[in-house]
C-alpha cells in the first residue's frame, strides 16, 4: 500500500466548489480523504503544501506528442515529463503522427508506449485515413481502442461532404469531432494573421474569416447530425461569438483556447525591438491575432463560453525554426508555460483562481465526458477519484526558460518573458512525478 | 562602353538638391547602419545622404576608366535565390567598379540545390570571409535572418513580398532629380500592391521624403490592412498611412508621378482577377490616363514590364517615361549603398 | 592658436602663385585648374580669376573628390562624398592640382590616382596655400603660398571667405587641437 499525504495546502476543487486549507490523503492511486489535520499512515510520503494551491491535475485536450515518427522533436516519454512539470496529469494526444493515428493498431501502440510515463495519455484518432481528408477512418474501432475524440488537427476536415458524414456517423458513437477550424480555401497558405503586421512584413496572411467559415459550417453540420462539435484552439472574436450563439441555442458545441492566444498578438512575429524579427517561434496555426481577439479569448474563457484551456503543445527541433519564416514549422511548445500564462491572467484580475483551475481540470473533462469508467472523478478531488494532483504557486514570479524544460521542444515566443505562477509539484496516478518545491 | 548613356542620363538632369544636401564643410559623421534591409529605418537625412553619394557615384561612371579602389580587398557575395537580371548585374557591376571582388552564388548550381539550408549557406559564406552579402530571396524576412547569422554586411536585394530597398532608393533618386523636393508632390502607385516589395519599400521612402502617396489596386491585390475600413489602422507596426483609391482615372488627376507595378500573368487567369483584358481596362497606365496627370508628370516602372498589360507601349517609351533612367540610376545608387555600408561606419 | 596668415597675406600668396603659373605656362598652353574638395575648389577659382586678370585667359576649373581613392578607407569612415567635376577632356592638358594644405602627401597621391582615370594629361603640377611638412610620400609642391613649420600632431586649419566667412590660417598645437 503506497500513500502520500499532501498537507497544509489551499485545496481548490472547482467541481465541488471547494476552496479551503486542508490536507489530502492519497492511497493506492486514488484520493482517499480530504480533510483537516489528517494523520499520515505508516510509510506515507509527505508533501508539504504550505503557501501552495492544491488542485486536481490539469487535463490537456490538445497535445502533440510526435511519437511515432518524429521522435527527434518529442517522444511520448519526454512529452509526459513536460506535462508533469506543467501540472498536467492527463494529456490527449493528437493523431498527426507519422503514421497518423488512424487505426486501432496504431492507437494501441501509442497506449502501450504510454503505460509507464509521467502522466496519463489519452489518444485522439484521425477522422480521415492518413489525415488526407478523403476517406473516413473506422471511427467506432478507434473509440473502442481508446480514442476519446477524433480530429484531423493540423488541418480542417476541409471536404464538406466528408465532414457531414463524419458528424452523422459519430452521432451514435459518442465522441466529439475536434475540429481544426481553418478553411484552407480562405487561408490559402497564410503563415500568420492577415492584418497590419502581415501587411508590414510582406507575409502571406490568413484572414480571421478562415476560422469563422469552418466554425459556422461545422455548427450547421453538427446540429443537423445531432453530434458534438469541439472547436480546437479558437483564436478570433467572430468565431467565439458564433460558438456563444450556438451554445445559447443549446447545441453540443464545446471549445478550447490556447495559452498563447490568451497572451500574445501578431506583434510577436515582428518582435519587440526596433529591428524586425520575423520570429519563427511565434509562427503557429491558428496564428496569433489582434489585441481585440486576445481580449475576446480571455472574456470567453472567463464567461465559460470556452470550456478549456488547451496547450496545443507543438514541440519542434531547433532546425525546424532556425530558417526562413515561410519555411519554419508551425507550433509552440506549451505544456511548461501554460500555468504561468493562465495564472498571470488571474494575477491581472481577468478571471478568478477557481475559474482558471476549472478550465484546466473539470472543464475539459466535462467537455469530452472523460470521467467514464476507470476515470470516474477525473478532474476533481472527490474521494475515489484518480490521484492526480498538482501543487501550484500563484505568486512566485518566473522567467520562461525553455532551455531548462523537460520538453524537447524549446520553441516558444514567450522565452525570456516574466510571468507569475509556478508548478511546484505534480502527483500522477498516486506517484510524485514532479517536485520542484523550494526546500 | 555601357556607362556612356547611363552617365548622361544621370548628369543631364538638374542637380540642385544634390548640392543643397551637402553643406560645404559638414563634419564626417559615422554612417550608423550596418545593413540595408529596408528603407523603413532610414531618416530623411540618411536617404538624402545615400542619394547625394549616388550622384557623386554617377559622375564616376562618366570617367574614361570607371574603376576605383574604394572597396579593394573587400569580398562581396551576390546570393540570389530568385532569377534576376537587372538587380544582380547592377550589384555586381557596382561592386566591381568600386574595386571589390564580387562572387555570384545562385539558388541553382550550388549546394542550395542539394538541400543546404539558408543558415548553413550563410555560415559557409561567413567562414570564407564574406565582407558583405547581397541577398535576394523568395521568403519575406530572409535578409533579417541573414543579418543575425553572419558577421558581414547584409544588403537586401529583394525579399519575397516584403522589401526592395535599393529599388525604392533609385526611384527616389529619379523623383528628386525631377522635382528637387518631394514635399507635397502627388505620387500614384498602381497595380499589384499586395505582392509588391517595390511598393512596400516605396511607401516608406516616399512618405519619409514628404510625398503624398495614392495607391490604386483592385481589392484582391491590396493588403487587407490597407483596405478601407480595415481594423487596427493605428497599429504601431502598420505601413504608413496613405490614400487608397480604386479608380485610377480619379487618382491620376494632378499626379506628379505615377508608378505602374509589374503584375504576373498567372494572377490574371481568373483565379485572382478575371482576365488580363479586364485588368488593363481598369488599371493599365494608358496615354489617356497619363494625360489626366500634371503636364510634366513622369512615368515609372520597376521592370520588367508587361507592356500592354499594366502599362501601354506608347507610355512606356514616351517622353514622360523615366523607366530607362531608373535602370541607370540603380547602378549609382547601389554603388553608394555599398560604399556607405562598408566604408561609412567605424 | 597661432594666426599664421591673415587675409592680405593670403591674397598676396594667391596672386603670386597665379603669376608663377602664368610664367611657367603662358597662353596658349592648355591649362586647367583642379581643386581638391573641399577647400582646394574655391582656391582654384581664385587662381583662375587672378590668371584671367594677368593674361585675360579663361582657365577651366574642375573639382576632384578623393573619397574613393584614400588609402585609409578601411581604417576610418570616409563616406561623405561629393561629385567630382572635370569640365573638359584632360588628355594632353596641363593640370595644376590645387589644395589648401600639403601635409603627408597621401591626399595628393589619391587625387593623382583619381585624375588619371579621366585621361592622360601632359603634366600634372601641384599648388598649395600652405606646406606644413611631414611628408610620407615622395611628393612636393610646384607652387607654395607659405611654408609653415609644424609639429606632426598640430592641426593646421585654413579658413576661406567662401566657406568659413573669413580668410586666415590657424595653427593649433597638438594639445589644443585634440579638444576640437
Amino acid at each position: 500500500m503506497s500513500s502520500i499525504l499532501i498537507h497544509g495546502g489551499r485545496v481548490i476543487d472547482p467541481a465541488a466548489g471547494l476552496d479551503e486549507w486542508l490536507d489530502v490523503l492519497v492511497v493506492d492511486g486514488r484520493i482517499a480523504e480530504v480533510g483537516v489535520d489528517l494523520a499520515a499512515p505508516d510509510g506515507a510520503s509527505l508533501l508539504a503544501a504550505s503557501g501552495l494551491v492544491v488542485a486536481p491535475g490539469f487535463i490537456d485536450l490538445h497535445t502533440h506528442l510526435r511519437e511515432p515518427g518524429q521522435e527527434h522533436k518529442e517522444t511520448i516519454a519526454s512529452g509526459a515529463r513536460a506535462a508533469a512539470r506543467g501540472g498536467f496529469t492527463t494529456i490527449c494526444a493528437m493523431p498527426n503522427t507519422e503514421p497518423a493515428m488512424d487505426s486501432a493498431a496504431i492507437i494501441d501502440g501509442v497506449l502501450q508506449r504510454a503505460q509507464d510515463v509521467d502522466c496519463r495519455v489519452l489518444p485522439i484518432g484521425a477522422v480521415s485515413k492518413g489525415r488526407e481528408g478523403r476517406e473516413l477512418t473506422e471511427l467506432a474501432a478507434l473509440k473502442d481502442a481508446g480514442a476519446v475524440a477524433v480530429s484531423d488537427d493540423g488541418d480542417a476536415v476541409a471536404d464538406t461532404s466528408l465532414a457531414r458524414r463524419a458528424f452523422e456517423y459519430l452521432s451514435d458513437i459518442g465522441i466529439p469531432l475536434a475540429e481544426h477550424c481553418e478553411d484552407p480555401a480562405i487561408a490559402q497558405g497564410g503563415v500568420m494573421h492577415d492584418g497590419a503586421v502581415s501587411a508590414r512584413l510582406g507575409l502571406r496572411g490568413q484572414p480571421a474569416a478562415a476560422e469563422l467559415s469552418i466554425v459556422q459550417r461545422d455548427i450547421t453540420l453538427a446540429e443537423a447530425a445531432g453530434s458534438q462539435l469541439h472547436c480546437c484552439h479558437i483564436s478570433t472574436e467572430p468565431a467565439l461569438q458564433a460558438i456563444a450563439d450556438a451554445r445559447a441555442r443549446g447545441l453540443n458545441v464545446t471549445a478550447e483556447v490556447t495559452p498563447h492566444h490568451l497572451c500574445l498578438t501578431h506583434d510577436a512575429v515582428a518582435g519587440r525591438g526596433d529591428e524586425l524579427l520575423y520570429d519563427t517561434d511565434a509562427k503557429v496555426n491558428p496564428p496569433l491575432r489582434t489585441q481585440a481577439d486576445v481580449q475576446a479569448c480571455i472574456d470567453a474563457l472567463a464567461a465559460g463560453i470556452v470550456d478549456a484551456v488547451a496547450t496545443d503543445h507543438a514541440p519542434h527541433a531547433a532546425v525546424d525554426k532556425q530558417c526562413e519564416f515561410d519555411a519554419a514549422a508551425f507550433g509552440i511548445s506549451g505544456l511548461e508555460s501554460a500555468w504561468p500564462v493562465v495564472n498571470s491572467l488571474v494575477d491581472a484580475g481577468r478571471l478568478t483562481l477557481p475559474e482558471a483551475i476549472e478550465r484546466l481540470t473539470v472543464g475539459p473533462v466535462r467537455a469530452w465526458s472523460l470521467d467514464r469508467g476507470e476515470l470516474n472523478g477525473l478532474g476533481t478531488l472527490k474521494v475515489g477519484a484518480p490521484a492526480d494532483l498538482t501543487l501550484l504557486s500563484t505568486d512566485a514570479v518566473s522567467r520562461v526558460e525553455p532551455d531548462s524544460w523537460a520538453s524537447m521542444g524549446k520553441n516558444t515566443p514567450l522565452a525570456g518573458h516574466t510571468l507569475v505562477g509556478v508548478v511546484a509539484a505534480t502527483v500522477s496516478q498516486g506517484r510524485i512525478v514532479w517536485d520542484g518545491r523550494e526546500q | 562602353m555601357v556607362t556612356e548613356p547611363m552617365a548622361q542620363t544621370l548628369t543631364s538632369q538638374p542637380a540642385t538638391w544634390q548640392a543643397a544636401q551637402v553643406p560645404f564643410d559638414e563634419p564626417i559623421t559615422d554612417w550608423r547602419h550596418r545593413h540595408l534591409l529596408d528603407v523603413d529605418t532610414l531618416s530623411k537625412d540618411e536617404i538624402l545622404r545615400i542619394l547625394s553619394t549616388a550622384s557623386a557615384m554617377a559622375e564616376v561612371l562618366n570617367r574614361s576608366v570607371a574603376r576605383t579602389p574604394a572597396l579593394r580587398g573587400v569580398t562581396i557575395f551576390n546570393l540570389f535565390y530568385e532569377a534576376s537580371t537587372r538587380t544582380r548585374s547592377s550589384f555586381e557591376l557596382a561592386g566591381k567598379i568600386l574595386g571589390a571582388d564580387v562572387i555570384n552564388v545562385s539558388g541553382s548550381g550550388s549546394s542550395v540545390e542539394k538541400g543546404e539550408s539558408l543558415v548553413e549557406t550563410l555560415n559557409t559564406l561567413s567562414a570564407v570571409g564574406a565582407d558583405a552579402v547581397v541577398m535576394r530571396h523568395h521568403a519575406s524576412g530572409a535578409p533579417w535572418l541573414a543579418s543575425r547569422t553572419i558577421d558581414g554586411h547584409v544588403l537586401n536585394a529583394g525579399d519575397g513580398q516584403h522589401a526592395h530597398p535599393t529599388q525604392a532608393l533609385l526611384d527616389a533618386y529619379i523623383l528628386l532629380q525631377e522635382f528637387g523636393d518631394l514635399s507635397g508632390r502627388k505620387i500614384v502607385i498602381v497595380g499589384d500592391i499586395l505582392h509588391s516589395r517595390v511598393a512596400r519599400s516605396n511607401l516608406w521612402s516616399l512618405t519619409t521624403l514628404g510625398a503624398e502617396l495614392t495607391l490604386v489596386a483592385p481589392r484582391p491585390l491590396l493588403p487587407a490592412a490597407l483596405a478601407p475600413g480595415a481594423a487596427e489602422r493605428e497599429h504601431p507596426l502598420s505601413l504608413p498611412s496613405v490614400q487608397v483609391e480604386s479608380d485610377l482615372d480619379e487618382a491620376m488627376v494632378g499626379a506628379d508621378a505615377v508608378m505602374a507595378l509589374r503584375i504576373q500573368n498567372e494572377r490574371l487567369r481568373g483565379k485572382l482577377l478575371p482576365s488580363s483584358a479586364e485588368f488593363a481596362r481598369r488599371y493599365q497606365l494608358t496615354a489617356e490616363r497619363v494625360a489626366l496627370a500634371s503636364p510634366d508628370a513622369i512615368v515609372m516602372h520597376p521592370g520588367p514590364m508587361n507592356e500592354g498589360v499594366e502599362i501601354g507601349v506608347d507610355v512606356a517609351h514616351g517622353p514622360q517615361s523615366r523607366i530607362e533612367a531608373q535602370v541607370s540610376a540603380g547602378l549609382a545608387v547601389r554603388m553608394a549603398v555599398l560604399f556607405l555600408l562598408i566604408r561609412g561606419g567605424s | 592658436m597661432m594666426n599664421s596668415m591673415d587675409a592680405p597675406a593670403m591674397d598676396r600668396a594667391v596672386t603670386r602663385i597665379a603669376h608663377e603659373i602664368v610664367e611657367r605656362h603662358p597662353d596658349p598652353e592648355p591649362l586647367m585648374l583642379v581643386g581638391m574638395r573641399t577647400r582646394g575648389v574655391p582656391l582654384a577659382e581664385r587662381l583662375a580669376t587672378r590668371i584671367e586678370g594677368i593674361d585675360e585667359r579663361r582657365v577651366p576649373v574642375g573639382a576632384i573628390d578623393i573619397s574613393l581613392y584614400r588609402d585609409d578607407l578601411a581604417q576610418r569612415p570616409h563616406a561623405r562624398m561629393q561629385p567630382s567635376r572635370i569640365p573638359e577632356d584632360i588628355d594632353g592638358a596641363v593640370i595644376v592640382l590645387v589644395d589648401d594644405v600639403l601635409f603627408t602627401g597621401r591626399s595628393i597621391r589619391a587625387a593623382l590616382d583619381a585624375l588619371i582615370h579621366y585621361g592622360r594629361p601632359a603634366v600634372i603640377e601641384l599648388a598649395v596655400l600652405i606646406d606644413r611638412g611631414h611628408r610620407e610620400l615622395p611628393i612636393r609642391a610646384d607652387y607654395v603660398g607659405k611654408n609653415i613649420p609644424t609639429q606632426r600632431g598640430d592641426d593646421v586649419r585654413v579658413s576661406l571667405l567662401e566657406s568659413d566667412g573669413e580668410d586666415c590660417v590657424g595653427v593649433y598645437e597638438e594639445r589644443m587641437a585634440r579638444g576640437h
